[in-house]
């Protein structure tokens, strides 16, 4: 199963950190992280992309759905 | 550089050539921008404070806040939530603000200091530096405020539309609220340019989500920049615009609405800085959210407000003349305070705030 992080009702810095730790302890995968802002999705996708991570968005009900896979 | 970086740099270079030209227009000097000296002068004008040099209803802020609030409606980005610890949001920003007015500027005046020449704001910036640090280490350690939640839409109007509506009120000339006779408070550029340059900022920020603790915290903690470029751009502009018109002046002793005493620079600061950390964003970002509909971070703002009030009612604030010693026991007990709700946030497990606990999903 995919590894989930719910970053929803967090402000930055908490889902990034949330999201880092997941990722760093994975290493590859692919990892779904759950956020309701615009700035958290920034954040986490810039995250993930520094460290090589693809990002996929998709928005659903007013909440993001970032898909990353490595 | 990628557009959302070219905003960031954007928010930090118009920030600062603003900040120039207020000045020029009549604002306090290396005061173009102060959220922390601007909401202590709101705090005065509406009263909760009468520190007489301090009193004056800056449409700086009236203007960012309109600003952030527009952006966010045209972006579909407004959006009511809250409750993720409100009170203990008061209280950070109530002692992180005690901090501010001992060194005598938030974030972003201790860079517009630094970009006039004024050294001791490098040791507040300094403090700064230190008080994220080990605010970071509490998040590291699991610190979370929680989460939030959405809230029915007429909680993420009250902030801004209170705003707007005490901008009308400034705007229209009427005189409702006190305003300083003599000090920086009687120092102001023309209300209508006041409002505009806030209102310039506040789309910006909302836009590119500028915050200076963000940028130190971020490179930090994930070797980010992203939001540090803003941070070294607003200093670069600013110092780029007090050189063209003549307003550098570079020493300890002497500065404009500073003291130089550096071990107060740096444990105002200090305490700023790990109170705003902890809080997740510097007050201009604070101000910014909650006009994006966010009421915990509209708390903050109250709490800010009244921690300006708090320090000027009891002689806590420093002067130009420097410290008083009440303002310096201040700052230690708030660092304790401080400290003490990092620890107790950093080492619990709490259902109730939300079940978020740092590394539960790893």
């Amino acid at each position: 199963m995919d590894k989930m992080v719910d970053a929803r009702g967090l402000l930055c810095p908490e889902p990034v950190l949330l999201t880092k730790k997941v990722i760093d302890n994975l290493g590859g995968g692919v990892v779904r992280v759950m956020v309701d802002n615009n700035a958290a999705k920034e954040n986490v996708t810039r995250l993930a992309e520094n460290k090589g991570w693809g990002v996929e968005a998709a928005l659903e009900g007013g909440e993001y759905i970032l898909t990353l896979k490595k | 550089m990628n557009g959302k970086k070219f905003l960031v740099v954007a928010t930090g270079g118009v920030l600062g050539l603003l900040s120039v030209y207020l000045v020029k227009m009549g604002n306090p000097a290396n005061m173009g921008y102060c959220i922390a000296c601007f909401l202590r002068d709101i705090g005065g004008g509406l009263g909760f404070h009468r520190a007489e040099t301090v009193l004056y209803m800056r449409p700086e802020i009236f203007g960012l806040i309109t600003g952030a609030f527009l952006a966010a409606l045209v972006t579909k980005e407004h959006k009511a939530v809250g409750g993720s610890s409100p009170l203990l949001r008061f209280f950070l920003a109530f002692a992180g603000m005690v901090g501010m007015l001992v060194f005598l500027g938030c974030p972003v005046r201790a860079v517009l200091r630094l970009a006039g020449g004024d050294l001791n704001a490098g040791v507040g910036i300094l403090g700064l530096i230190a008080g994220v640090f080990i605010g970071i280490q509490f998040l590291n350690r699991g610190f979370s405020l929680g989460r939030a939640t959405a809230q029915s839409s007429v909680n993420g109007y009250i902030f801004p539309l209170t705003a707007i509506i005490l901008l009308l009120i400034v705007l229209s000339g009427a005189v409702v609220f006190f305003a300083s006779k003599t000090g920086p408070g009687s120092m102001h550029a023309p209300v209508l340019v006041s409002a505009a340059a806030g209102l310039a900022v506040g789309v910006l920020a909302q836009r590119s989500r500028f915050c200076m603790i963000g940028g130190l915290r971020d490179f930090i903690l994930f070797k980010d920049t992203h939001l540090l470029w803003g941070f070294f751009a607003l200093l670069i502009f600013a110092l780029a615009g007090n050189l063209a018109v003549g307003a550098f002046k570079i020493g300890f002793a002497g500065q404009p609405i500073a003291h130089s005493d550096g071990l107060w620079n740096f444990m105002g600061m200090l305490l700023a800085g790990v109170s705003v950390c902890l809080l997740g964003g510097c007050p201009l970002r604070q101000i910014i959210a909650a006009s994006e509909g966010n009421t915990d971070c509209a708390v903050t703002i109250i709490g800010f407000i009244a921690g300006a009030a708090f320090a000027h009612n009891f002689g806590l604030a420093a002067s130009p003349k420097g410290v008083p010693v009440a303002g310096q026991a201040a700052t230690v007990i708030g660092i304790v305070l401080v400290l003490i709700i990092g620890f107790a946030g950093a080492y619990r497990t709490s259902a109730a705030s939300g079940g978020v606990k740092l590394g539960q999903n790893g």
